[in-house]
């Protein structure tokens, strides 16, 4: 590859790779929206959902602890906080009569009108979510290590009592949305989040976390800032945890304290953990493959009315750990295996530049 | 004031329990710099194995003294024989792995024990059968204290004395204190650093096995599940007393027994569990090291 003519790759400047790519992925997601529901049953239809979701979940939740070597176990908190969020502002606003005129009277068929309120609501679920998300990473930085794990277990904690304790949310109880979430949303989310990973990654931000990953200490005496490029990282992670909670709120229509424990992060991490920390199309596949196992798991626990799968998860975790601590993956990605590697576009390499008198650095 | 002091020996009878499981993560830490999650599990098998000694045994037939004692002795050893396992089946091959690695299979084993448990003991709470009675209260100047919690005290006093006698006056202890210190110095010193570490991990599991029987005897309410809280907590106090520091983990604990009890006994008793976190996050951000420990300057 000639890296001295100034032809960028595609995925860096040139328009149809910036917004174009995004803009294709969203409407390509919108265009399939409504007929995904027609052609599979609804079973399969509510699988393909979480599945959807838990992409966004697991990837958001690799640029944490797989892709800047943080280690986080409270991403349902943040999920909690987003689908909370989302499913009030929803719900004021849809029932808000001065509004709801409003938006009849702009001309506005009702799924866009509905469409622009749903994404507003999602968009501060998100930045609520991101906010406490910066807010609990700041202390624990001070901090190396495990610590943040602890804290970050210990803020999903803190967030389901706090909603326990919230009347106007409903608190035990509970609390309804309305369906909104489509397959069209979950998927744009998904992309939009995996996309901005992928872009995210291939920056200079993204070559500044993976160093903070590799060696804290020599990525800071090189001159990255770890703490500011550690916060960006656990802020982006909580802000799409948010929106896959504000879609999974509107997509059960249902919300209660309990669906964001402990166990909620766990499968998270699990997804993340046998991907590969660090390979982000590895949490695709891994949030795909543990959706679709819990399925098929489920006929066994009707017969035998017990609950295995949190016990095949946790021995695949320790299996995975003492004999293949990388995962599926490892930190490649699908691109890396051979079967794709003539697709893929070569990444600057060093054997490829070009050095005085012709030759190739050895 | 009556109900002042009424609050603050509950919350030291319930601080003695934390402490019991704090030591356990603090050594563990101190010797192997792990959080050792699986540490709040072995505390609930402990309770279990008193469960079904007493079912078994009858000895919940005779309730008293030495019916307890036996208990006691059964949950301790079952627990150390079990934190053996953990750490020469999980923990011991990732030695040298990165610490990720090593925290992750202490939560996956964590889970295995929470869910193996549901699957073995079902996931309905059990009544913890009554090991001995606790009587009337004698009442002192309008604080009211009964036999069991006093006996909870006494039992936790004594093993918490036990413990300190290892590991400042026995050889063990010496062994323990150097390993921690550093597991390359201690080899060379001819310390066999791998039993030393099975050794912490059995003391400190024993420790959480008495404190399940202690909790089942006071809360007889057990379930699979019950560990989760009761081990963050106690976590959250080893770091508040410092982590890796023996004393901290006691005074840690007694200090979120006691904060617990007052936020209970002073009517926003639903908050109770998120306070342990809160007291966490302020301690992070203002002692991170702890009320004992020593901020260590990283050496590159």
């Amino acid at each position: 590859m000639d890296v001295t003519s100034g032809k960028a790759p595609w995925h860096s400047h040139s328009l149809l790779g910036g917004v174009g790519v995004f803009i294709i992925g969203v409407v390509v997601c919108a265009a399939l929206s409504p007929l995904i529901p027609e052609v599979i049953n609804p079973y399969l239809f509510s699988i393909v959902m979480y599945a959807g979701i838990n992409i966004t979940l697991a990837v958001s939740l690799n640029l944490v602890n797989g892709l800047t070597g943080q280690f986080s176990m409270g991403h349902a908190g943040f999920m909690a906080v987003g689908a909370y969020t989302s499913a009030f502002l929803t719900t004021t606003m849809l029932n808000s009569p001065s509004l709801t005129s409003l938006l009849a009277g702009s001309g506005l068929p009702p799924i866009v009108s509905q469409g622009l309120v749903f994404a507003g609501a999602l968009y501060m679920g998100g930045l609520v979510a991101a906010m406490l998300g910066f807010v609990v990473d700041m202390p624990s930085l001070r901090l190396k290590g495990d610590y943040l794990a602890i804290v970050t277990l210990g803020f999903g904690e803190i967030i389901r009592v706090l909603i326990l304790n919230i009347n106007a949310i409903g608190g035990a109880r509970g609390m309804s949305a309305k369906p909104l979430t489509s397959f069209g949303w979950v998927y744009a989310v998904a992309f939009i989040c995996t996309l901005t990973v992928k872009r995210l990654m291939a920056s200079s931000h993204g070559r500044a976390l993976l160093a903070v990953r590799e060696d804290e200490i020599a990525a800071e005496s090189m001159g990255v800032n770890t703490t500011r490029y550690k916060v960006t990282a656990f802020v982006i992670g909580a802000f799409f945890a948010g929106v896959a909670g504000g879609l999974y709120a509107h997509f059960l229509t249902f919300i209660s304290p309990q669906a964001f424990d402990f166990n909620k992060s766990f499968e998270i991490i699990i997804m993340v953990v046998l991907g590969g920390m660090g390979s982000t199309t590895g949490a695709i596949v891994a949030a795909i493959f543990l959706t679709g196992l819990k399925e098929l798991l489920r006929p066994l626990q009707e017969i035998t009315k017990l609950d295995f799968r949190m016990v095949i998860y946790s021995l695949m975790l320790i299996f995975l750990m003492l004999n293949r601590p990388n995962g599926l993956f490892g930190t490649k990605e699908l691109v890396d295996f051979w079967i794709f590697r003539r697709f893929k576009r070569d990444p600057l390499k060093l054997a490829d530049l070009p050095v005085e008198g012709g030759g190739h650095v050895s | 004031m009556t109900e002042f002091t009424q609050h603050l020996i509950n919350g030291l009878g319930q601080g003695a329990i934390y402490a019991l499981i704090a030591l356990g993560y603090t050594m563990v830490f101190g010797v192997l710099q792990l959080i050792n999650f699986a540490h709040s599990d072995v505390y609930m098998i402990g309770a279990f194995i008193g469960y079904y000694s007493s079912k078994y045994l009858g000895l919940s037939q005779h309730p008293g003294v030495f019916s307890l004692l036996l208990a006691l002795a059964l949950a301790m050893g079952g627990c150390a024989v079990l934190g053996f396992c953990i750490e020469r089946g999980a923990y011991r091959p990732l030695r040298k792995a990165p610490r990720i690695n090593s925290l992750i299979t202490a939560i996956g084993v964590s889970l295995f024990l929470e869910f193996g448990g549901q699957l073995l003991f079902g996931a309905d709470p059990k009544y913890f059968p009554p090991l001995f009675e606790a009587g009337d209260p004698y009442v002192v100047g309008g604080v009211s204290i009964n036999k069991l919690e006093l006996l909870v005290f006494v039992i936790s006093f004594f093993l918490m004395l036990g413990l300190r006698h290892i590991i400042f006056k026995t050889k063990a202890g010496r062994a323990m204190r150097a390993v921690s210190f550093s597991h390359d110095n201690a080899a060379l010193m001819g310390i066999p650093v791998d039993r030393t570490i099975s050794m912490t991990f059995m003391l400190g599991s024993a420790l959480a096995g008495a404190a399940g029987i202690l909790v089942g005897l006071t809360y007889p309410k057990i379930e699979p599940l019950m560990g989760v809280m009761w081990g963050l907590k106690a976590f959250v106090a080893a770091v508040v007393g410092g982590i890796g520091n023996v004393l901290g983990a006691v005074v840690g604990s007694l200090i979120l027994g006691v904060a617990e009890a007052m936020v209970v006994g002073y009517g926003a008793s639903t908050y109770r569990d998120a306070l342990a976190f809160a007291i966490l996050i302020l301690i992070l951000l203002f002692r991170p090291a702890g009320i004992f420990g020593k901020a260590r300057t990283e050496k590159v």
